[in-house]
């Protein structure tokens, strides 16, 4: 089954990290996709740049549509990258969620399933 | 077997267990008998096969195996061995080596060993045993190669790590191993027969591979009733793979399917095989499915299905192997047979069961029911709920469009 981990955290908090706490932080991450690429869970994964530089379209009261740029939310959690991975069980999925150092730092991560074509039997 | 492919897919195993037999080290066994499918596979179609194919095998794989020996730095340790596979070489040369069945089985009880985890015991089964290289097992999983090579090589270590070695289980462990490469067979089959039958072949494929693996283990076992089921089984579901999709990939129900379109010559095999199983008592799962799925294969048409004998083959599967699934699914059967309130009972019994929470199947039974019962309203709502829980495109799709039909009209669009 393969689930897609969200990464959700406020933009600006690795700089609130000092050198040794970032640091870590990035080694963390680091191992824990080398022990997915081992175990042969890891589908694929991204990490994305800061939501400031951004642009975001929605649908324009005149025109067809706008363009603006950002969200520039930095107190808010935004979504910041992705891991998919494929694992037998929903709760192996959570695991390595719950590994994620983001989550101490006040991040969130989502864990969903991705859908397929397949079907069964009605 | 004139297909060149299909031959060395056949032989793959024969000459796997034949090396890992007499050398042990299955990881480099493995490794060598991949090298020289390639090597047939460069070669055949050129030359031509040549006279002994498992004799050529087999002396291309321990050339593969001596090469790399010959160049470890540990080769003092392993001159036994290799004075023992130049002694073996003249012979094979020579002579066609005979297939020993219980070499090949052994292989599919070391690549469905319980020290691994179900995804990699897949993986090594399909590569091991069934021929298939990383490219083609990645692509059907739709996993990168990178990923797919991986799980492979932690599967071969997780066994040398285990400290498992190429002997067939001792008889107390036997029917519970077998239980487990029955398995593994099994959701091989079901990763191929959900995929929807569209553009997508090589899911077809998968459960193509998943009953050729079972035919293999039934014929070195053919007294095994539970493997019959299980053949059975896989028979008679795929049968209904043409009808089961439209053109667009939709999903069409059981009861909706033109069974015209089911394949008859496997069904007549499902239906020999079940029978004969099930003359075994008493009978496992795989068995009752099977009979259960030949029982609908018997009806012409949907409406001529005799519910009574499901129902009752459900409800001895409740005693064999007991999961709520099994009751949501007799819930569906016993609609059919009293009428949606004795179904939607019976479903009744089953709601607190943790291990039915966010269960799309067992939401869109009920909804199935409350449709029959004339409860448009909550059927509706049932079928979104479903839709929301399913992970499937074409289910979702499917569970929508039957919420659509029961919309309340609306009386906006005048």
């Amino acid at each position: 089954m393969k689930y897609m981990l969200l990464i959700y955290n406020r933009p600006d908090f690795v700089e609130d990290l000092s050198d040794n706490a970032r640091e870590e932080l990035f080694a963390e991450v680091d191992a824990i996709m080398a022990e997915l690429t081992e175990s042969g869970e890891l589908v694929g994964g991204q990490a994305l740049t800061d939501p400031s530089t951004a642009r975001t379209v929605r649908q324009g009261t005149t025109t067809a549509h706008t363009v603006t740029d950002g969200p520039f939310m930095e107190s808010k959690e935004q979504f910041c990258g992705y891991v998919e991975v494929d694992v037998d069980s929903l709760d192996r999925a959570v695991e390595i969620a719950a590994r994620w150092p983001d989550v101490r730092y006040g991040g969130a991560m989502e864990v969903r399933a991705v859908m397929h074509d397949g079907g069964a039997e009605m | 077997m004139s297909d060149p492919q299909d031959l060395l897919r056949t032989l793959a195993p024969q000459v796997l267990g034949y090396l890992a037999a007499r050398h042990g080290q299955f990881d480099a066994c493995e490794d060598a008998v991949q090298e020289a499918l390639l090597a047939a596979h460069r070669q055949w179609p050129a030359e031509g096969v040549p006279s002994n194919p498992r004799g050529w095998l087999i002396t291309v794989a321990q050339r593969r195996l001596t090469d790399e020996w010959r160049s470890d730095s540990a080769r003092r340790d392993r001159e036994h061995s290799w004075a023992a596979m130049e002694s073996d070489r003249s012979v094979i040369d020579l002579a066609d080596v005979g297939h020993d069945g219980d070499d090949t089985l052994t292989l599919l009880f070391l690549c469905c060993h319980p020290a691994l985890s179900p995804s990699s015991q897949i993986a090594l089964t399909l590569r091991a045993v069934g021929g298939l290289d990383t490219v083609s097992i990645a692509r059907a999983f739709l996993v990168p190669e990178a990923t797919m090579t991986r799980r492979i090589t932690r599967a071969k270590q997780a066994i040398r790590d285990a400290g498992a070695i190429f002997t067939l289980p001792a008889a107390a462990d036997r029917a519970a191993r077998l239980q487990a490469v029955r398995h593994v067979l099994y959701l091989i089959f079901n990763e191929g027969y959900t995929s929807s039958g569209g553009p997508d072949l090589t899911s077809h494929e998968l459960s193509a591979e998943a009953i050729r693996l079972t035919r293999l283990l039934h014929a070195l076992l053919p007294e095994d009733a539970d493997t019959t089921g299980l053949l059975a089984l896989m028979l008679l579901t795929d049968a209904h793979r043409d009808a089961r999709t439209d053109p667009s990939g939709a999903l069409i129900p059981l009861a909706e399917q033109d069974r015209t379109r089911w394949d008859r010559k496997q069904i007549d095999e499902g239906i020999a095989l079940v029978t004969a199983a099930l003359s075994a008592a008493p009978p496992g799962p795989y068995q009752l499915q099977a009979a259960i799925a030949a029982v609908h294969a018997e009806a012409a048409r949907a409406e001529d299905t005799d519910w009574a004998q499901i129902v009752a083959l459900y409800r001895v599967l409740s005693h064999v192997a007991p999961n709520p699934m099994v009751t949501v699914n007799r819930a569906a059967a016993v609609g059919m047979l009293a009428g949606p309130r004795a179904g939607l009972d019976l479903l009744a019994t089953v709601a607190d069961d943790r291990r039915l929470a966010g269960n799309h199947r067992a939401v869109a039974v009920r909804a199935h029911l409350l449709e029959m019962a004339g409860e448009a309203a909550a059927a509706r709502a049932a079928y979104l709920v479903a839709a929301r829980l399913t992970a499937s495109v074409p289910e979702q799709r499917y569970l929508q469009g039957r919420a659509a039909r029961l919309a309340p009209i609306r009386k906006d669009s005048g």
